[in-house]
């Protein structure tokens, strides 16, 4: 396929980033995330559990926006004391949206500035410093820039990250396990020298110098780099027609861009 | 024995607090808050608070007020309105205290004071800013072969937890018919005392159904008083019976650049949940608010 939008290109590689989890809960917040998790579920990873954004587990991913008569189809509880006993058992996978991340990985979404007196107070840690240590992270970061991926530290480390200064005793926490970072420019994962991010594939009319330019610290190139897979028919459908009825991806990215450039750029 | 009457006002929920206590607050950002004790509180001079609450507007509200000399939290947001602008207003100034910690966190935090003991030990908090912004978390070694160094999360005892429940009886039993009791129950066993508000007091046998029972986490002996106040979680959400009052809670929001004062003589001052209630729309729109879609 060759139309389709950049939004719906990210929905594709947040699904990609579930490949392989079978029976986990896939908490993912944000529109993009929740309907790459759905599209896994939907198209190659049935054991994905997911709910309905609220408490209960759902058989089928919920269409995003008005619900019109349709009815989650239940199929559990996952109150969110629950969500911190499945955190706790390692049987979750999280894609969240920071507001910066590091070269390690390491992610905030406290306060920007000082932390007596922020520049900005945000959200505070949430379950940040739970979920990077106990089961798998990966993000979405709609808008790649250096004001996002930031150089030295995250002004306030919420999440915790590939970096041994940090780690009690320089040891590895257990259970860390950040791996991909969905962006409008590329995919990356922690599988560079010593975890450092590298770019796996790089979006349509994207190169490997914009993602750079548009960082903060060093990334390295996947051996082979090369452009991310466009969708398929049958991935768009299902995005279209089942989990996002009413185009409230349109609004994910400013201008809602074609997934492939026009000419010229 | 006989059981003691517990109904009481919200008034007299509000009369027992002083200050410099440590306050509970249940619910979740914006969802079954219990706004008419927040907002009953904002008429007082009671303050210096330490306040312990999965934040939503109730944190905001108590900022904007002044109220609050420390926050315990692990986040501060109104959900649909993901940022809560009084309190990253009062944040920004460094108006109070924080103990910034993650949510599990702070759950165990409650459970070690509801289970009476020091700590409770965790892997959650190391490798973040979380320990070096609070330098007095301490840390445990297991005992045990393993050896692992954990963060040893201190208990954090309440002085009085306040929550909403949708229905309640006079001895204190109560029921949250809402789809997640979120962590009330931990509030009022981590505290000394804890009080309801409830949007129905109903007779005790309207709890005689083993369905319903599953849905009543707190027992009655947790709790002190039960003070009536339909819709006493305006603008917060309480599933199944309304959702949040997005509108509403957008005007309050905006109330952070120099609205407060207006906010708080239109909708707090001389106000008692009745007029209140009148004053938002009335029963019927407040019942019409259609329940959050996530």
């Amino acid at each position: 396929m060759s139309d389709f939008t950049l939004a719906e290109l990210c929905i594709c590689c947040a699904a990609e980033a579930f490949r392989g989890d079978g029976e986990v809960l896939a908490t993912s917040i944000g529109l993009v995330p929740r309907l790459g998790a759905g599209l896994a579920k939907l198209s190659f990873e049935p054991g994905l559990m997911i709910t309905d954004g609220e408490a209960y587990l759902v058989s089928e991913p919920v269409p995003v926006g008005p619900r019109g008569g349709y009815q989650p189809k239940i199929e559990g509880l996952m109150t969110y004391e629950r969500v911190f006993d499945i955190i706790y058992r390692g049987k979750r996978h999280a894609m969240v949206t920071p507001v910066q991340v590091d070269r390690f990985g390491q992610m905030n979404i406290s306060v920007i500035g000082d932390y007596a007196t922020p520049k900005a107070a945000l959200l505070g840690v949430r379950g940040y410093p739970g979920n990077t240590v106990s089961n798998a992270n990966s993000m979405f970061i709609p808008n790649h820039g250096k004001r996002t991926f930031v150089a030295g530290e995250v002004d306030m480390v919420s999440g915790v990250g590939y970096n041994p200064a940090r780690w009690p005793g320089g040891v590895k926490p257990k259970f860390l396990d950040l791996r991909r970072i969905i962006t409008n420019l590329a995919v990356m994962d922690f599988q560079g020298p010593n975890n450092c991010l590298r770019v796996i594939s790089r979006h349509p009319g994207v190169s490997f110098e914009e993602i750079q330019d548009n960082t903060s610290f060093e990334l390295v190139a996947m051996d082979g780099l090369g452009v991310t897979p466009a969708p398929t028919a049958g991935q768009l459908k299902l995005i279209r027609e089942r989990l996002d009825p009413h185009d409230l991806r349109a609004t994910v990215l400013p201008g809602n861009p074609p997934g492939i450039p026009a000419a010229g750029r | 024995m006989p059981v003691t009457d517990k109904v009481c006002a919200i008034s007299d929920i509000v009369g027992s607090l002083e200050s410099g206590m440590t306050l509970g607050i249940g619910g979740w950002g914006g969802r079954r808050k219990p706004m008419a004790v927040v907002r009953e509180l904002l008429k007082t001079d009671v303050g210096n608070l330490t306040v312990i609450s999965y934040g939503g507007p109730d944190v905001g509200m108590l900022a904007a007020a002044g109220k609050i000399r420390k926050l315990v939290f692990g986040f501060v947001s109104m959900d649909l309105v993901p940022l809560e602008a009084h309190f990253r207003a009062a944040r920004q100034a460094g108006a109070f205290e924080v103990m910034e910690i993650d949510e599990g966190m702070l759950q165990l935090g409650l459970k070690a004071a509801a289970q009476r003991l020091p700590f409770l030990p965790t892997r959650v908090g190391f490798g973040s800013d979380v320990l070096t912004t609070n330098p007095e978390l301490r840390t445990v070694t297991s005992p045990y072969e393993d050896g692992e160094t954990l963060v040893a999360m201190p208990a954090l005892p309440v002085d009085v937890a306040i929550c909403h429940a949708n229905e309640a009886d006079a001895l204190g039993n109560s029921r949250i018919s809402g789809p997640d009791p979120f962590f009330d129950e931990w509030l009022c066993r981590a505290a000394q005392r804890a009080f309801l508000t409830t949007e129905a007091l109903v007779e005790t046998s309207a709890f005689n159904d083993p369905l319903i029972a599953l849905q009543m986490p707190i027992e009655r002996s947790l709790v002190q008083g039960v003070a009536l106040a339909p819709y006493g979680a305006h603008p917060t959400s309480c599933a199944p019976k309304y959702g949040m009052d997005i509108a509403h809670l957008r005007e309050y929001s905006g109330a952070a650049k120099g609205g407060w004062p207006a906010y708080l003589e239109r909708y707090v001052t001389g106000k008692g949940l009745d007029a209140y209630v009148a004053e938002v729309g009335g029963a019927d729109a407040i019942s019409a608010l259609p329940l959050p879609v996530f």
